[in-house]
């Protein structure tokens, strides 16, 4: 052997060294440089898109969260408002908001003469109204019929500014489009800018967008999330509180319980088809089966939290399932070996460990059910809703918007400033989506096990 | 345990709200995206000033909303459809077998249809013929139907500017897209002479036959992309436009009113369109808008009738009340529907 080997010519022997590639190596090396290429650039590509996607929301949405509001001493005119004169909210009530603008109107007038600002003759008493919102007056009179001993008195109030007025403030607006805006002119955003100057228009924080329900479309600037929030919030309770113990108890007895047969196999074909279903369908049946069937009203929570569980669900099932499985059968059998029963074994031992599967799976599956829009669409979801629902359990009878639905809403509107607020509302919808998936990351580190 | 603790709270929960299913108390409202601001703005205006909650309304288009109201009586189906075209005999006849058989028809002013293109383009002057010259499918040329040859509007009428034609109309689910079926391209298809080519080229077999399938012919659109139809609302016409500053779009006059600084209208017949010359008639594209009201609903639904009577007050739907401002023409007769709408009158058969 040593012979053979040393005879060995010596152009047989490899010609290259360890510190030369030769070709092969040379080609496996670029190839792998070319993939790390493509990986790097996959990620460039996508954290490129979501940068231009939060900064497009960010930077057209955030503006929502401030409003422009016109800081006025306000005269409450008890002989106006209150005809009677008894203090009586009842006979109160009978003052329309009609009254209130007059109120507001006056109220801004003395201020402005007070401050001496120069106002442009052209100007009418309409437009210098027009620069308030008309839902001030619904704010003072609510302000009013709350707490009729403020009749009489002079109280500082901010009313919220026109839409127009508040795209000024924000740059949305400029003198050069309120030229051809039939809706603003020039000359009252001079005032506006007078006005700001002399402290009586500022852009302050507005908790509104956040707690005040949906507003038409002449004022913009009253439009709130607060009915969605709430709507999307019972929704997702209804959908916890149905979709998980449902979930897991189907998922245990299919893993751990169920006989291998052509039923089981068949219900887990479907399962793993009903993931897969466009939730449009899931709609349409909401809508035949809760509404037209079993008579729940229509736009209520309750019968959106019933739709979004059907949806939910198979989410739910396969993830437990998988978490389940993932439980090596040796924790199991040491249960079992040591006297425990069956679903002792299971509950004390399997399920614990399948936990963090088991809620991550579920929060995602919140998570998709949170951005439905689709088929809240069929059953009366996609509405404009101003009232605020209930508590529960009675507020889930409520007539209520959500979330993705209100975005949809928004951008569907006329008037420019709603675009904003649709940004605004797809802020709170990511806000609600990161803090979602921080719960499931923080619950699947409380309760992993490793082993 | 603690899945089967969750498994009873949450039966026990369901079983608690379901008995506690109560009387609807809310108004809900569906239809016409045309009319959903009108009404939106009514039921905020309703909401703040009376004790009833404020309506739900909801959108859907004309056709899906007078669906909803004909899918029978009882609470969980809604009061009244919005629509912004009559409503139809099928209608009436779904309505009838699902035993809703009062509906009262109340009209709340007119809506005016606009052309409008990018603000810094040309001006546009229109008539029926040349919107029917630039974007029906089968023109009438020297005589003879020959395919819409024309590319720039200058070629439908030399009076136009020369620009690329690009229209963005309703598509056919829209109530719009029928108004600007009959009046402008009916009208044009007539006023240019393609009509009486169609009668003469039609197989019909009487006078009627070939006349309707002259019509069906005359609202053909050119399909080699000229014309486009946009299915979503007027916000997408507007991106569109935005997008191409070639476009012109079909747009409702309120629409058109809260974007007077995007955009510039176009006139039609010489006639630009505002609330005083649609009121005047002038204007020649128009149409009225309706909404529907399920009778049997009025007394058992809270604030029904209070809220159609606030509807079509003089606060609300005048001419100096906050709708007109939004942009609906106020309807000359409204003392009469305010009076109908009094004593709750059911609509008649349609004739």
């Amino acid at each position: 052997m040593s012979d053979a080997t040393s005879q060995m010519p010596a152009a047989a022997r490899p010609k290259h060294s360890l510190f030369e590639p030769d070709a092969r190596t040379r080609r496996r090396n670029a190839a792998e440089t070319r993939f790390r290429f493509f990986g790097a650039s996959a990620i460039v590509v996508a954290v490129l898109a979501l940068v231009i996607l939060l900064a497009s929301v960010l930077g057209s949405g955030l503006g929502a969260f401030r409003q422009t509001f016109i800081h006025i001493p306000i005269t409450l005119d008890a002989t106006a408002l209150d005809k009677g004169g008894n203090r009586n909210p009842e006979d109160m009530k009978k003052v329309t908001t009609i009254g209130y603008a007059k109120i507001l109107e006056q109220g801004l007038k003395a201020a402005i003469a007070e401050k001496g600002l120069t106002v442009d003759p052209a100007l009418t008493a309409k437009q210098i109204a027009g620069l308030m919102s008309q839902d001030a007056a619904a704010q003072l009179r609510n302000q009013v019929l709350a707490d009729p001993s403020l009749l009489g008195q002079t109280i500082e109030f901010s009313a919220l500014a026109n839409g127009r007025v508040d795209g000024f403030l924000k740059g949305r607006v400029t003198l050069e489009s309120a030229a051809r805006d039939s809706n603003i002119s020039p000359a009252q955003l001079n005032l506006v800018s007078e006005m700001k100057d002399a402290g009586l228009v500022s852009l302050d924080f507005n908790p509104a967008f956040i707690t005040s329900g949906d507003a038409s479309e002449v004022r913009p600037e009253a439009a709130g999330l607060g009915v969605a929030i709430l709507g999307s919030a019972y929704m997702m309770l209804i959908v916890l509180v149905l979709s998980l113990p449902i979930g897991v108890a189907a998922s245990i007895y299919l893993e751990e319980f169920a006989p291998k047969n052509k039923l089981t196999d068949m219900i887990e074909v479907n399962i793993s088809n009903l993931a897969a279903v466009p939730s449009i369908v899931f709609g349409i049946l909401g809508l035949a089966i809760f509404i037209n069937f079993m008579g729940l009203p229509q736009s209520a929570p309750i019968v959106g939290g019933l739709v979004l569980t059907l949806m939910t669900l198979p989410t739910i099932i396969i993830a437990t399932r998988a978490a389940l499985k993932a439980v090596p059968p040796s924790i199991r059998d040491a249960a079992l070996g040591v006297g425990a029963s069956k679903m002792q074994a299971i509950f004390h031992h399997a399920l614990p460990l399948a936990m963090p599967g088991i809620l991550t799976g579920t929060i995602i599956g919140l998570a998709q059910a949170l951005g439905e829009t689709a088929p809240l669409l069929l059953i009366g979801m996609v509405a404009f809703v101003r009232e605020t629902p209930g508590a529960p359990p009675e507020g889930f009878f409520d007539p209520a918007s959500a979330l993705p639905v209100q975005v949809y809403n928004f951008t569907q509107r006329a008037d420019p400033a709603f675009v904003e607020r649709a940004s605004g509302a797809i802020i709170v919808l990511l806000v609600f989506l990161v803090i979602m998936n921080a719960v499931a990351i923080m619950l699947r580190r409380r309760f992993e096990r490793r082993w | 345990m603690s899945a089967m603790k969750f498994t009873v709270s949450a039966i026990a929960m369901v079983a608690a709200s379901a008995t506690g299913a109560m009387a609807r108390d809310n108004i809900q409202i569906a239809g016409s995206s045309t009319v959903l601001p009108y009404a939106t703005i009514v039921a905020e205006a309703f909401g703040e000033n009376f004790d009833f909650p404020t309506p739900v309304v909801e959108g859907g288009g004309s056709g899906g909303g007078r669906k909803k109201l004909c899918e029978g009586v009882g609470e969980n189906t809604i009061d009244i459809a919005n629509s912004s075209s009559r409503i139809k005999q099928s209608d009436i006849d779904l309505c009838a077998t699902n035993g809703v058989n009062e509906i009262m028809e109340v009209r709340i002013g007119y809506d005016g249809i606009v052309f409008a293109s990018d603000i810094n383009g040309p001006d546009f002057a229109l008539t029926p013929s040349d919107v029917y010259a630039a974007l029906g499918a089968t023109v009438a040329k020297d005589g003879a139907l020959v395919a819409n040859p024309a590319k720039t509007w200058a070629d439908a009428n030399a009076a136009l500017p020369a620009q690329q034609i690009l229209a963005f109309i309703p598509g056919t689910k829209h109530g719009t897209r029928e108004v600007f079926d009959i009046k402008l391209l009916e009208e044009g298809c007539k006023a240019t002479g393609a009509y009486d080519l169609f009668i003469a080229a039609s197989a019909g077999a009487d006078d009627d036959a070939k006349k309707e399938e002259a019509v069906a012919k005359c609202l053909e659109v050119r399909t080699d992309g000229a014309s486009v139809d946009i299915d979503g609302d007027y916000t997408e016409t507007l991106a569109r436009i935005d997008a191409n500053k070639n476009g012109v779009g079909v747009f409702g006059l309120s629409f058109y009113q809260n974007n007077t600084d995007k955009l510039k209208v176009a006139t039609i017949d010489g006639k630009i369109p505002t609330v005083e010359s649609i009121a005047a008639g002038d204007y020649p594209v128009s149409r009225p808008l309706f909404f529907y009201v399920k009778k049997a609903h009025i007394g058992v639904i809270p604030g029904l009738k209070e809220f159609i009577e606030f509807f079509v007050s003089d606060d609300m739907a005048g001419p100096e009340g906050p709708l007109a401002a939004y942009g609906l023409v106020s309807d000359p007769e409204l003392a009469k529907t305010q009076a109908d709408v009094a004593g709750e009158v059911p609509m008649g058969p349609l004739n």
